[in-house]
């Protein structure tokens, strides 16, 4: 699939805003007044900002209020609800703990939870396409949750919740990277399925619809450099995992290491997105001769 | 609504023959002709006459060639070539439909063809994200999903002549090879055609349930030999003139 700048923003930042939320929202850190004011900013800015990036992905963003309708189909719809829902949900609590000093805990509580969901709902979005084998799999929402977790923890500066995040979080990379190579082929579509040719011997494609590209190959056959791919992988893990828990187990730890934390993670985690459009193969390519390798 | 439609009470689509298709690409050009100057968005051309050239059509023309798998000599009989042509299959559990977050992507009840309302759209390109066989493509200049609307402004038309009611592709294909109708009734044309022939679904492991059935090659010849008698083999041992030529020719 298209690595689109908009939608790797879009996911990598209000993946980052909503963890924070959710940790704010259960009092991790348990900050008052202007501390918690900036706190909940940051988380607001990057939640909110994320959003703002996916219009960009849109044709007609103007139009962009009638995504709300579909709900009871489309992961999509479900996405912008639970989005401005959370949104909507943390800006009372903070509202009332900034401004009032008033800490409603179970209002907090529930927009940690609602936090939760929406990434889970984000991640549906990629998970419930069956045309992407590699995505159509429960690990695509495990990987967004541990994605904004280990973000939220750091930017919330909690250091062991961080610290077993992180950890974890890397290993399932590490885990479900391998599981979504073999994927495809354990799908079943293959160049005899898609042409229906499959049972009179083997099927190649002997001319391509057209000579030059088209949205569909633009979009959809996007064909990452694999040798590029291990190398990739292997940045992303040590700037989202290795360089975090490295600073985080640093003995005097303190708001520089964290900002470089943040950062590194910040920066493998695009890395890693990068590739979750890039590596995704879309059944579609099986009709250009190009699908997994 | 983006939910699918329980049942539709007709599934008007096509039946396409690999065996007949010749791969002229006119069905191809017709469907961009016609739906360039009728109902919706024209189907746009960006850098059309630059170096790298992009536009929106909804049936395009693939070409496979096909090995069959050897023979017990162990001898690999002739591969064989097929054009696939592809265009919306208007499914009826149609991927597309569910995935769209506006509405602007359904599924009519009255005869199942998937449409796009263009004003609803916004271009998120989702839907053709959720479609295994890429039917669906963006417009370039709209910023709206394009897709085959089985020539629904042709098909209902009281002002065509009534040879003309049928979608451009089908209208306009010199071989024969694509066939319009309503597969719900067992007792129509396309019906007949897909149980005599066999007619299949593309991709059916993806569970998408295409109305659109296209028809497999019927069993070739193991040898193609309908010249054999002509094709006498050449003289070992040539008399007369070509004896001559052949034994000076042969001294050279």
């Amino acid at each position: 699939m298209h690595p689109a700048p908009s939608l790797i923003l879009f996911t990598t930042l209000s993946g980052l805003g909503f963890g924070l939320l959710a940790f704010l929202g259960v009092g991790l850190p348990s900050v008052t007044g202007w501390i918690a004011a900036v706190f909940f900013a940051i988380g607001f800015v990057l939640a909110g900002g994320g959003l703002a990036f996916s219009a960009f992905h849109l044709g007609h963003p103007e139009r962009a209020l009638k995504a709300f309708t579909q709900w009871r189909s489309s992961w999509l719809s479900r996405e912008a609800w639970a989005a401005s829902g959370t949104l909507g949900l943390m800006a009372l609590f903070a509202a009332a703990l900034v401004l009032g000093g008033l800490r409603i805990a179970p209002l907090g509580w529930l927009g940690a939870l609602a936090c939760l969901a929406t990434v889970g709902v984000t991640s549906m979005i990629y998970a419930s396409l069956r045309t992407v084998p590699r995505w159509h799999h429960w690990s695509t929402t495990a990987m967004f949750l541990g994605y904004a977790l280990c973000g939220g923890a750091l930017l919330a500066g909690q250091r062991w919740p961080a610290l077993v995040l992180l950890a974890l979080t890397g290993l399932g990379q590490f885990l479900a990277w391998k599981a979504g190579d073999a994927r495809f082929a354990a799908a079943g579509s293959t160049t005899g399925t898609a042409t229906g040719l499959g049972h009179l011997g083997q099927v190649r494609l002997f001319e391509p619809p057209h000579t030059g590209g088209s949205y569909l190959t633009r979009e959809m056959v996007f064909v990452v450099a694999r040798k590029h791919a291990t190398k990739l992988r292997s940045i992303a893990l040590i700037l989202a995992f290795l360089v975090p828990l490295a600073l985080l187990l640093l003995p005097d730890f303190h708001h520089l290491g964290a900002a470089l934390a943040v950062l590194s993670h910040t920066l493998g985690v695009l890395a890693a997105r990068w590739l979750f459009f890039a590596e995704a193969e879309h059944v579609v390519g099986l009709y250009y001769n190009r699908s997994a390798a | 609504m983006t939910d699918l439609p329980e049942k539709t009470e007709r599934k008007l689509g096509l039946v396409i023959d690999l065996d007949t298709c010749v791969g002229c690409h006119a069905c191809v050009i017709a469907c961009k002709g016609w739906n360039t100057e009728n109902y919706g968005a024209p189907l746009a051309d960006a850098d059309a006459y630059g170096t790298d050239p992009v536009g929106a059509f909804l049936n395009r023309i693939h070409t496979f060639e096909v090995q069959p798998d050897p023979r017990e000599d162990g001898s690999l009989p002739p591969a064989q070539m097929f054009h696939l042509p592809k265009s919306c299959l208007h499914c009826d559990d149609a991927p597309c439909v569910t995935v769209c977050p506006t509405g602007a992507s359904y599924k009519r009840v009255e005869d199942g063809i998937v449409l796009v309302n263009e004003t609803d759209c916004i271009g998120c390109g989702l839907c053709a994200w959720a479609c295994p066989y890429g039917a669906r493509e963006m417009d370039p200049a709209e910023k709206v999903m394009k897709k085959c609307t089985l020539c629904v402004d042709r098909i209902y038309n009281d002002n065509l002549p009534e040879a003309d009611r049928q979608p451009a592709c089908v209208r306009t294909c010199p071989a024969g090879a694509r066939h319009f109708g309503d597969l719900a009734d067992p007792d129509s044309a396309v019906s007949r055609l897909v149980e005599a022939r066999g007619g299949m679904d593309l991709m059916p492991e993806q569970g998408t349930k295409p109305v659109n059935k296209y028809l497999p090659p019927r069993p070739r010849d193991a040898e193609i030999d309908v010249l054999a008698p002509y094709l006498a083999p050449v003289d070992e041992h040539p008399k007369g003139f070509l004896g001559w030529l052949d034994r000076a020719l042969g001294k050279l």
